[in-house]
């Protein structure tokens, strides 16, 4: 009886809320360096190059296209009148939209305290850049006269001549340049930490002056770790208003027009939307494969992915939401034009367009509503990239068919890309993806000291970082 | 050791975060002035460890985007409006509106910049030498150790006094580092 009295009842936290830890298998600090340095340091395995051979050929196609419609002129590809925007548009939108999911997972899930980021933020960020650069390339070279991109910018000229900042176009140029810029800034910033574990890791003289010139000195002092958490803090910051900014402007360059089917006032929270959805998309793409081949499903674990399918699934059904309120505004504007247009959209001769975006970014995902799915790898991969085909089909319905039926029916026509449009297009896979893996074999595709950093043993107050306090329990 | 090597100061090793903070807190209270402690990732609650006040960067970032915001601003009045003006649809030469958007990317543009920019300064970024980065065990501190340095400049610091504290506070293993 006395025994029972003394018992000192400790809560017990009921299994159903203790989350999953974010490194599996109580792994090290030193393990993760290791393990995250050893896709850099070990052979190059035989899958890197089974896709880097097939990247860099498809990356000398994109040259070559480039090639052949910079001196031949923009004819070549399949825009004519009404349709003077195409496939380049389409992908132009289609590429920066994949980019915006880096940003989100860096900037605004820092922001929101979510440390499951910090498994996949660097890969994301990687990927932006990368998709920006890709999707750089379209307006650059649509303009016809690659020569005269300079005039895009406020240089002064011989003609004394400045840009005219009251064009939706101009304001993208500023935004998408700032997003290039702020994003590598960014990634930069979040890779000095683990550019100075390479560089102590480093065997040989040559890795070791690389890793240790781009690490800019850095020792790991808790002096420079205190302006360099605020420094990375003020970033994810700016970067937060600054995606959301980035897509919104995008979505302007549609929107500020007259046309029905395009001046909407749901474009730039949708497109943003649209974004990040189809960003998850390319991460989802990405990582499986990868976290498996790299052999990282410790760091980058089931939760990771369970919770990937679930910001896929919210942004998706934003995006249904839009599509379907779109018809309603149509409807409800009593414009015989915006009538005609979204009918035309769903019933018109390129039906096609619209029913395989509807299936693809409002009924697939609604799939990841099922645990079951979400812990399906295949099914996980397999609706990623319907999520990628559903959201290059979205640009495709906005500019295409919000272009090829216009006001009068005498200016009415049909679009097809030409082979050079699809060869640009696979081509810019390979400037991604030759990015992506060199990326992933010269650099951490880990963000190692962040890792480290959300481990149970990070925290002085955890038993097993010697502290005797209630860690853990937060 | 090299005879003529000049010491830089005293590094003690520890294996665990809790055992890095607490020797800080006790490093801070003897009063030190000239130290550091070096861990492979940021530490929660070791500024305070140290007595580290808030950081200065964002006056810096803050300075950026007010410059950047500003630019922008008076860059697109100045060339739409005054420079060369032209007329597009009977708007007005230069209304904030429209001359928003880019302005308003120049000020995260160059608030990054100023973020960035600050960090560095403060920090004395780029650096090409730093003694701790020649000796062997440092390399370490970017890994899975956690190390407490005092300079032999600090004015509190005595050789046998300062190992005595720094052994007192658990660490298993001090050397001396050369300049």
């Amino acid at each position: 009886m006395s025994d029972v009295a003394t018992e000192i009842k400790v809560p017990v936290v009921p299994a159903e809320l203790v989350r999953e830890p974010l490194v599996q298998n109580n792994r090290s600090f030193g393990w993760i360096s290791d393990r995250v340095s050893a896709i850099t340091e070990g052979k190059v395995p035989k899958w890197w190059w089974a896709a880097f051979i097939p990247s860099l050929c498809l990356l000398g196609l994109l040259g070559a296209m480039l090639f052949y419609q910079i001196t031949t002129g923009v004819g070549v590809w399949g825009n004519h009148h009404p349709t003077m925007w195409g496939w380049d548009i389409i992908n132009f939108v289609w590429w920066i939209g994949i980019g915006h999911a880096g940003t989100l997972i860096s900037a605004i899930l820092f922001l929101m305290r979510q440390r499951w980021r910090t498994a996949v933020n660097r890969a994301a960020e990687a990927m932006t850049i990368f998709a920006v650069m890709c999707a750089g390339i379209y307006p650059g070279v649509h303009v016809g006269r690659v020569w005269f991109d300079w005039w895009l910018f406020p240089i002064p000229t011989y003609q004394g001549l400045w840009p005219q900042f009251r064009s939706p176009l101009m304001w993208d140029v500023f935004a998408v340049s700032t997003y290039f810029t702020v994003s590598v800034l960014f990634w930069y910033v979040g890779l000095i930490p683990d550019l100075a574990t390479m560089r102590d890791r480093a065997k040989t003289k040559v890795k070791q002056f690389i890793y240790g010139f781009f690490a800019l000195g850095w020792t790991g002092s808790n002096r420079h770790w205190s302006n360099y958490e605020k420094a990375y803090l003020i970033l994810a910051g700016l970067s937060t208003p600054l995606v959301l900014s980035v897509h919104s402007i995008v979505s302007l360059d549609f929107a500020v027009s007259q046309l029905p089917g395009w001046h909407t006032t749901i474009f730039p929270p949708y497109f943003v939307a649209g974004a990040v959805f189809s960003g998850f998309g390319m991460v989802l793409t990405l990582l499986i494969p990868l976290r498996s081949m790299c052999h990282l499903e410790d760091i980058i674990t089931m939760r990771h992915i369970d919770v990937m399918c679930k910001v896929t699934l919210a942004t998706g059904c934003i995006v249904s939401y839009a599509y379907v309120m779109e018809f309603i505004i149509a409807w409800y504007s009593g414009s015989a034009m915006e009538k005609f247009h979204f009918m035309n959209r769903a019933l018109g001769p390129m039906w096609w367009g619209w029913v395989m975006m509807m299936s693809c970014n409002m009924i697939v995902p609604q799939l990841f509503w099922f645990k079951k799915v979400r812990s399906n790898l295949v099914l996980v991969f397999i609706m990623s990239i319907f999520v990628n085909i559903g959201m290059w089909f979205e640009r495709f319905v906005i500019v295409v068919v919000g272009l090829y039926r216009e006001f009068l029916p005498s200016n009415w026509g049909y679009y097809k890309p030409t082979w050079v449009d699809i060869c640009t297009f696979l081509g810019t896979f390979g400037l991604f993806f030759t990015m992506f893996l060199l990326f992933m074999r010269f650099l951490p595709m880990i963000a190692v000291s962040e890792v480290k950093g959300v481990t149970p043993e990070a925290d002085p107050h955890h038993p097993s970082a010697g502290g005797h306090g209630n860690g853990g329990k937060h | 050791m090299n005879a003529n090597a000049k010491p830089y100061g005293l590094i003690a090793e520890f294996e665990n975060t809790s055992s890095a903070l607490h020797a800080a807190e006790k490093v801070r209270d003897a009063g030190f002035r000239k130290w550091d402690v070096f861990t492979p990732f940021p530490i929660h609650g070791m500024d305070k460890a140290m007595g580290i006040k808030n950081s200065k960067v964002g006056w810096f970032s803050f300075l950026g985007g007010v410059i950047g915001y500003s630019t922008g601003m008076l860059m697109i009045w100045w060339m739409n409006a005054v420079d060369y003006q032209i007329l597009v649809g009977g708007k007005p030469m230069f209304s904030p509106h429209a001359a928003f958007p880019p302005s308003y990317e120049l000020t995260i543009l160059f608030g990054a910049f100023g973020a960035i920019g600050g960090m560095m300064f403060l920090n004395r970024l780029p650096k090409l030498h730093h003694p701790l980065l020649k000796h062997k065990r440092f390399a370490l501190a970017t890994h899975d150790k956690f190390f407490v340095v005092i300079e032999t400049a600090d004015p509190k610091y005595s050789e046998s006094e300062t190992r005595k504290l720094l052994e007192a506070a658990g660490s298993k293993r001090i050397e001396m580092v050369e300049e």
